[in-house]
């Protein structure tokens, strides 16, 4: 059984999903969006007890798909037995950006395949494979680098930072002092057409 | 013990929170890769922009209802072997990529495929490349613990009070931005 006020929760964020994505300017000010992000972290706080996060939850999908052709390598792995192999939380939440990101650029009229994007183009042509290989390889340092961290921009730039945890303030300023010193090295010459 | 419907209830709760927190990522467009590198370039705030206030609003509703007694808080541990190596290895996977890996999730909702068989895909094997690492890196994991720590704790002030001057000094920040044109 579930509990009433929990469903009618759901229903009231659909509703405002949709009514807000509907409704509203194709872009918000960041503020306006970075305040609401507060306020959703007043009801994770509040409602389930936990802060808003999402990089743990890759851990846990990995697990779940490796566990079909490798189950023993799984459950012999210390880090993922400590983490728990299952659904939980975190991953209803981000199944659940998934799901908002999508019915947000489809009620804005911005929903578009694209392999490429601006700032890739500008520096280093439109090709689609090298983008790819590089995404790949930033996408496993940034997972890895998460996991390393124990957190993410939300888990600690966001959740963290506004506990004013020590662990959210350097985490969030270290992704951005790796982040800048890298971006300035490859992107400054032609850069996201700023 | 909590019971299987208590947990259906907090997974729904998970989603809800999830929906509306993809609605704002994207429509605050830090779900376009050429909002973040611009924003690692320096010359657009508006990454900044998102998590300060999401800091400034999130934090002071948090430490009130703390205050109240509505609400624990879950502060993990800082330490220097993990959070700044891990951060920085994170920083610069995050300018090859573009995204985060909430950001990630948003951006392939709004069809960015590079976002999934890039960003998506490589965060997965990242991760579980971390698990299979984890039991030889553990002590640098611990290298310079500080323990739960926060900044209030540090300064040896009431919470609520350190969180109303962070949130002016980011308030002063804003006005800043907006007076310099970022």
């Amino acid at each position: 059984m579930v509990p009433l006020a929990d469903k009618l929760f759901v229903l009231g964020c659909v509703l405002a999903l949709a009514g807000l994505g509907l409704a509203t300017a194709a872009t918000w000010s960041p503020y306006l969006a970075g305040a609401l992000i507060g306020v959703l972290s007043w009801l994770s706080f509040y409602l389930v007890g936990k802060p808003i996060g999402t990089s743990t939850t890759y851990v846990r999908v990995f697990g779940m798909l490796a566990r079909l052709v490798a189950p023993r390598t799984v459950a012999e792995n210390e880090y993922m037995r400590e983490t728990g192999i299952k659904v939980e939380w975190q991953m209803l939440v981000v199944f659940g950006v998934l799901l908002g990101g999508l019915v947000s650029a489809l009620a804005a009229g911005t929903f578009g395949l694209r392999w490429v994007p601006d700032f890739w183009t500008a520096t280093f042509g439109a090709a689609i494979w090298p983008r790819l290989m590089v995404a790949l390889f930033g996408g496993f340092l940034v997972g890895f680098g998460a996991r390393w961290a124990d957190g993410c921009t939300s888990g600690h730039g966001i959740s963290g930072a506004l506990q004013l945890a020590v662990v959210g303030w350097i985490g969030a300023i270290c992704f951005f002092v790796g982040g800048i010193v890298m971006a300035m090295l490859l992107y400054s010459g032609g850069g996201g057409a700023g | 013990m909590r019971t299987r419907g208590a947990a259906t209830g907090e997974l729904l709760v998970g989603l809800g929170i999830g929906l509306l927190f993809g609605l704002a990522l994207h429509r605050s467009g830090v779900t376009n890769p050429d909002v973040i590198i611009n924003q690692l370039l320096l010359r657009d705030m508006t990454v900044v922009k998102v998590m300060m206030s999401a800091v400034v609003v999130g934090g002071l509703g948090i430490y009130i209802m703390h205050h109240l007694g509505l609400v624990e808080l879950h502060i993990r541990e800082a330490a220097v072997g993990s959070t700044v190596i891990g951060g920085l290895i994170f920083g610069v996977g995050f300018a090859l990529l573009g995204y985060c890996p909430g950001t990630a999730v948003a951006a392939v909702g709004e069809g960015r495929l590079d976002a999934l068989f890039g960003g998506v895909i490589g965060m997965l094997l990242g991760a579980f490349a971390f698990a299979m690492v984890h039991p030889r890196v553990r002590g640098v994991l611990k290298m310079g613990s500080m323990g739960k720590q926060t900044l209030w704790g540090l300064l040896r002030v009431p919470p609520l009070v350190a969180m109303v001057a962070v949130s002016v000094i980011i308030g002063g920040l804003f006005w800043w931005f907006e007076v310099v044109g970022l």
